[in-house]
């Protein structure tokens, strides 16, 4: 149940963002981020619980070439 | 090398031959490694990632899904409310977990009581507002969730009869009792990858220096969770019982900072049974006197007494959750125990071990 799925900030409100899920579009509490508009955020039962950052889709690269190429 | 969110069949080939030359370097016969995520169960499943496993490597499904180890005291609980009219709240998964006397929430409501299934805790207090009724929601979830009842309980303007029944669940002290118990052994975890965005890795780090045992935080794509593997045995190969983190895309060593102090400001732990555990200190959380008033047992006075953690005869749930018995080793599986007609909770949860085997069809 600890599912989480990404989507993309469009608009925020408040405690409240309107946030992009592939097209689908639906209204999250964004009170435990701190989130800007167009960050990719994770979504949980209604909340965004982390910010994607760019750097670490490099970060995740490297680690798994680290673990490949050993 | 290019790196997909999605899952990576080439990719996964290549880590699954690392894993089984690893695997070679470390000779040991039998590794057992443990996930406590359904979540991490599902992708497993769903992708046939045993399959890629060389033989003695074994990853085992542990205590991940919430639902599955709430207890048929704190499901009583829940009926007790919506018997005495209350509009009760809570995720859908927790609809068909049987309480004691083997009555579930969807039975009551099939009986003409006011449940009500949502998405977030945050469409509970919007139904508690439009209705101006007393409404509990049933919050159930690890760290992952409990941020949202935490962030729920500090808003301004709470409607009046609104009130949380606490049955939170952490997931640091359930992998110490498991490491506690004599009859698991368990040489590494994959630990979970949302809970870990809240917590981030310094819990796992005092279990590493108090059991010495290694532990990746896993992502929920294939290849993530065969990095895992790679990571695990590597790890023990060099003799490593630290915390090494995979899911950096969205992990923090530090968690989330926003989220523990919401959860602090709300809860303290307590010590709280699990369905096919004993008592596990500190493994739950209830509400602070600051907000007591939110708290459905104090509000309406809840007494029930804990229950002995009964289990129905036959039922094999309490050593599925302890990886001690894969789901298909309980003689109730796919026979008497199915995800129409569920026997144990395992089955019961879309994110139960024996829910996902069932589905995806590993009989």
């Amino acid at each position: 149940m600890c599912l989480a799925v990404p989507g993309k900030v469009i608009s925020i409100e408040g405690k409240e963002a309107v946030v992009d899920f592939l097209g689908t579009r639906r209204t999250v509490r964004v009170d435990l981020v701190e989130a800007r508009v167009g960050d990719h955020v994770i979504v949980h039962v209604g909340y965004a619980i982390d910010v994607l950052d760019e750097e670490s889709a490099a970060e995740t690269l490297a680690l798994f070439r680290r673990y490949l190429e050993e | 090398m290019s790196l997909s969110p999605h899952p990576d069949r080439a990719l996964a080939g290549k880590i699954a031959a690392r894993i089984a030359s690893r695997a070679r370097e470390l000779g040991r016969p039998r590794v057992r490694l443990m996930h406590v995520c359904g979540t991490h169960e599902d992708t497993i499943q769903k992708h046939g990632v045993r399959s890629l496993l060389p033989e003695g490597v074994e990853i085992i499904p542990g205590p991940g899904c919430p639902v599955c180890v709430t207890t048929a005291r704190e499901i009583d609980e829940a009926l007790a409310l919506a018997d005495r009219g209350v509009v009760v709240t809570t995720f859908g998964d927790l609809m068909k977990v049987p309480g004691g006397g083997g009555r579930s929430l969807a039975r009551a409501k099939a009986d003409g009581r006011d449940v009500r299934v949502v998405y977030s805790i945050y469409d509970a207090v919007k139904i508690a507002r439009a209705s101006g009724a007393e409404t509990v929601h049933v919050a159930v979830g690890f760290e992952t969730t409990a941020p949202s009842t935490a962030s729920v309980l500090a808003d301004d303007g709470l409607p009046a009869g609104f009130s949380v029944l606490a049955c939170h669940r952490l997931v640091p002290p359930a992998l110490a009792a498991l490491m506690a118990d004599p009859e698991v052994r368990i040489d590494g975890f994959i630990e979970p990858g949302h809970v870990s965005a809240i917590i981030g890795l310094r819990p796992y780090e005092e279990l590493s220096r108090a059991f010495r045992v290694p532990q990746v935080v896993a992502g929920f794509e294939p290849q993530d969770v065969l990095m895992g593997v790679l990571m695990l045995l590597t790890m023990l190969r060099d003799g490593e019982s630290g915390v090494r983190n995979e899911y950096v895309r969205v992990v923090s060593p530090e968690g989330n900072g926003r989220a523990l102090a919401a959860m602090a400001a709300a809860f303290a732990p307590c010590d709280v049974a699990w369905r096919g555990f004993p008592v596990i200190p500190g493994s739950g959380l209830r509400l602070l006197p600051r907000v007591a008033r939110r708290d459905a047992r104090e509000r309406f006075g809840l007494r029930l007494p804990d229950d002995a953690g009964s289990v129905p005869a036959g039922c094999l749930c309490p050593e599925v959750l302890k990886g001690k018995a894969y789901p298909d080793e309980c003689p109730l599986f796919g026979a008497d125990c199915t995800p129409e007609h569920p026997v144990g909770a395992c089955m019961v949860s879309s994110e139960g071990s024996c829910g996902i085997w069932h589905r995806y069809g590993a009989f």
